[in-house]
Formats: structure tokens, C-alpha cells, sequence
């Protein structure tokens, strides 16, 4: 299976690991990924804030980059996929007014939770496991991008989703029945208002830490930043590590959660190292 | 709130029309606070986001533009999801945004509205975002240089900033997406 890569700008920067555990996963499931040639920005939350014609004239370069390969595009961050949906939703409705002349691509967006968590590739991710993550207790963490709003994201369950958790389970971890799944961190706040965001993140952790959670787990990479930073300035308090789903699904995967990885977060990550080396040796107990 | 008065009848039939044009249709609104409710930045708001519409929906466009509700929504689209009239409040958020800074209205938050332009002078300049030099410039031209500090080093440390930016062959698509030479300016 071939698809277009849309990996945006944090994971090439800032989410950079993100970047490696989507592709290593991605190849690891027999999908081969083509990285869209010279693509842009897509303007994020700052373009369609505040010029609308440059929120969808940004994403609108990159889906006309696309037409040519013809495959469906893949898409980690939240926002780069809430932003492509929202252009390509804008052009297939009015190609003429963004000066095109035809827009029917046969492509379909895929947002990388909802893709990874269909069935099928939720059997071959279990068959693939080689060290199940041990009942680590996740509280799945979607934010609000990859959701909202669905007449943009066509996200099917935007109140009570379920890819990430279906994800989780799939590695053997243990996905937590929460109050704060779909909330807003601010991550578009973060840099300007870091009070909000340290409100806003301050009530996540809470509540992720009330219903016993070990880790939180997301898909994005603002919120995967942004609530592992903001953190740092909750004083007396045990961090929660976030982790990526698909640094999870590798984990599990290798068999081992390496050192250097570990080391990308901002907060400690080691609970995961943990968890496996303890499941481990519990294994070679049994045998 | 202000101590204005609201009333329709100093409406601006311009701003309305503006709205109207954008399908947001700001008269489907009768009050349930849904939006409001679900806001995840209430508490800092000046105008809660049912005010807004409500307000929209009067064309009290002045009170709106000048207020720190519009530079404060995260545009999270918790309201707008929400809303059972189907008010894309999240858009509505975004056309008072752009007709602030259109109209030269000092943003009554002006940190936001600048990481907003340094965020996005950074894609103009490079095509995609260039953390270090957004974050560098963001500050220079805030004048706080001291917050964050301590993330920023660690950032820094933890190799998550890439010193050097990732420019794109096709720059000049770019500056012409970014040189309001588009569409919507000709109205």
C-alpha cells in the first residue's frame, strides 16, 4: 500500500520523533510512505485566525501537489489535517473561486488514529507486538483538531472517539475511562498566554491523574508539547509523560523503549521502560 | 460587557452582510448557552462566546473588534461543534480577528495577535515554519525575553529546536499566497 505523506511542519522540527516512530510504524505494516514534494506550511491556527484566504490558499498548494500521485494522503498532526480537510472541503465546493479550474481528486485525507485503528490494521498491529505493554493505564488524549469541528474533519465520533483507544488496546496497554479526552490544552496560546495553557493543562493532567492514568497518550503534537511543558510549572506535582500512540505501537513492536527516545520528552518517560521490562521478565517467568 | 446598549438599530449592515456571506448565521442563535458552557477559556474571556454571537447578530461590530474574547479564543471549535443551530461560531471568531487587524484596531491582546504575525511572517519568509526564528523574533519583539526561559534550554537541549530553517523551492508561491493580491481583497 502507497500513500502521500504529509508529515508538517512540528514533525520535522520540534516533533521530529513523532516523524520517526509514524514512518518506522508505516513500514513496519507494509505501507510505503511518499513525502509530498516541496510541500508548505499549512498555516496552522495563526493563517485562518487571522486571513482567511491565506488559511486556505496555504493547505490548497499542498492538496494541488497531490493531485498528481492520485494516493490518499496521510497526515499525523491534528492540525495540518484539520486545516487540508477544511481547504479541500472549500475547493471541491467552490473550485472557481480559488481559481481552479478542476477539483475532483479521488484521494481521501487520513488522519493517522483513525487510520491505524481500523480493524484490519488493528489485527496486523497485534500481530506485530512482540512485548505487549503490560497493562499500562493510558488516558487517551485527543485534544481538539483531529475532531472538530466534524462538518470539517468528517471524524465520525467527535464527543466520545474511540481510534485511541482501540490503539492502546491493540498493544496490550489499558486505556482509561476519562472526563477529559477532548478537551482544549491552548496550545495556539501556549507561546502569548502560558497561564492559560498552565490552567488548561493543570485541569488535564488532574483529571487524567484521578482516574489512575500511568501516561497520556495522544496523536498530536502540539498537545503532546504543549501538556508535557506546561507541566514543568506545576510545582510539587508528579508529571504524566504523553507519549505519541505511534511511540507506543513501536515500543511494543522492538520489544524495548531505547534510551535515546526516552530522552525526548520533557518530563520523565521512564514509567514505559518500566512497564516493559517488568513485563519482560514476567513472561520469561511463565515460560 | 460594556455599558453600551445593545440594540439593532445601530447595527452595521456592512459587517452583517460579511457574516452572511460566510454562511454564518448569526440570527439561528436563541441563547442556550451550549457554546459558552463548553468554552475551555471562559474564564478569561471579556465577552462570553454567546455574547458574541448575540452581539454579532446586532452588527455591534466596534464593541466585538476592540474586545479580548476575539484575540483570546483558542479556536478550539468546541462551540461551533456544539452549537445545535449549526453558528459556526469558530468562523465568526475568525472574520472579527481579521476585520480587527484589517481595520487597524490595537489588539486589545496584543501578544497574541503578535505570535500570530511572527508565526505567520515566519511561512512567508520560508514556506514552512522556522521554530527558532519564530520564536526569536516573537520575543525580541515582545520584549519578554525572560519567560520560558528554562523550557527554551531544555528544548534546546533535548534537540527539539532545529537551529537551521527548511526553506521550499517554491518561495514565490508563497510570498504571492501572502501578497493580498487574492480574491477576497478585491471586494
Amino acid at each position: 500500500m502507497k500513500l502521500s505523506y504529509y508529515p508538517g511542519c512540528s514533525l520535522k522540527g520540534t516533533a521530529a520523533d513523532y516523524d520517526r516512530s509514524v514512518t518506522a510504524v508505516c513500514t513496519r505494516l507494509g505501507i510505503e510512505l511518499e513525502e509530498i514534494t516541496d510541500w508548505n506550511c499549512c498555516g496552522a491556527s495563526s493563517a485562518h485566525m487571522t486571513n482567511h484566504e491565506v488559511g486556505v490558499r496555504l493547505p490548497m498548494r499542498n492538496l494541488l501537489l497531490s493531485m498528481t500521485s492520485g494516493h490518499d494522503i496521510l497526515v499525523p498532526c491534528a492540525a495540518c489535517f484539520q486545516r487540508m480537510k477544511a481547504a479541500d472541503k472549500s475547493l471541491r465546493d467552490n473550485p472557481d473561486y480559488w481559481d481552479v479550474d478542476c477539483y475532483e481528486p479521488d484521494f481521501e485525507i487520513l488522519h493517522i488514529s483513525r487510520f491505524l485503528a481500523s480493524e484490519q490494521r488493528r489485527a496486523r498491529i497485534t500481530e506485530l507486538v512482540k512485548q505487549p505493554l503490560a497493562d499500562l493505564k493510558c488516558a487517551c488524549y485527543y485534544g481538539c483538531l483531529s475532531l472538530r469541528n466534524p462538518r470539517i474533519t468528517d471524524a465520525p465520533d467527535y464527543e466520545q472517539p474511540k481510534s485511541l483507544e482501540r490503539i492502546v488496546e491493540a498493544i496490550g496497554a489499558t486505556p482509561l475511562r476519562w472526563s477529559h479526552r477532548t478537551e482544549c490544552c491552548s496550545g495556539s496560546l501556549t507561546m502569548a498566554r502560558p497561564d492559560i495553557a498552565v490552567k488548561l493543562v493543570s485541569d488535564i493532567v488532574g483529571a487524567a491523574k484521578k482516574a489512575g492514568a500511568e501516561a497520556l497518550v495522544t496523536d498530536c503534537p502540539m498537545c503532546q508539547a504543549n501538556v508535557e511543558s506546561r507541566q514543568m510549572e506545576l510545582e510539587g506535582q508528579e508529571p504524566l509523560p504523553v507519549f505519541f500512540a505511534t511511540e507506543l505501537i513501536l515500543a511494543a513492536f522492538e520489544g524495548t523503549y531505547p534510551e535515546k527516545q526516552q530522552k525526548s520528552h520533557l518530563v520523565s518517560a521512564e514509567i514505559l521502560a518500566k512497564v516493559m521490562s517488568s513485563a519482560a521478565h514476567n513472561s520469561k517467568e511463565v515460560i | 460587557m460594556t455599558g453600551k446598549a445593545i440594540s439593532p438599530e445601530q447595527g452595521n449592515r456592512k459587517f452583517l452582510a460579511k457574516i452572511e456571506a460566510m454562511d454564518i448565521d448569526v440570527s439561528a442563535c436563541f441563547q442556550c448557552g451550549r457554546c459558552s458552557a463548553g468554552c475551555p477559556v471562559t474564564e478569561f474571556f471579556d465577552l462570553t462566546t454567546m455574547e458574541v454571537v448575540r452581539m454579532a447578530a446586532y452588527g455591534m461590530e466596534e464593541v466585538l473588534i476592540n474586545s479580548k474574547t476575539i484575540w483570546l479564543c483558542a479556536a478550539c471549535e468546541t462551540c461551533a461543534t456544539r452549537c445545535p443551530n449549526e453558528i459556526d461560531i469558530a468562523v465568526l471568531m475568525d472574520v472579527l480577528r481579521e476585520l480587527a487587524i484589517r481595520k487597524g484596531v490595537a489588539p486589545s491582546e496584543p501578544g497574541i495577535e503578535l505570535f500570530h504575525r511572527s508565526f505567520l511572517g515566519s511561512i512567508r519568509h520560508w514556506g514552512r515554519a522556522y521554530e527558532v526564528g519564530l520564536i526569536a523574533g516573537y520575543k525580541l519583539r515582545s520584549g519578554d525575553l525572560t519567560s520560558d526561559m528554562k523550557l527554551g534550554w531544555q528544548m534546546f537541549s533535548k534537540r527539539k529546536l532545529k537551529l537551521l530553517p527548511h526553506p521550499i523551492k517554491g518561495k514565490d508561491q508563497i510570498r504571492n499566497i501572502f501578497s493580498g493580491k487574492g480574491k477576497e481583497y478585491e471586494r
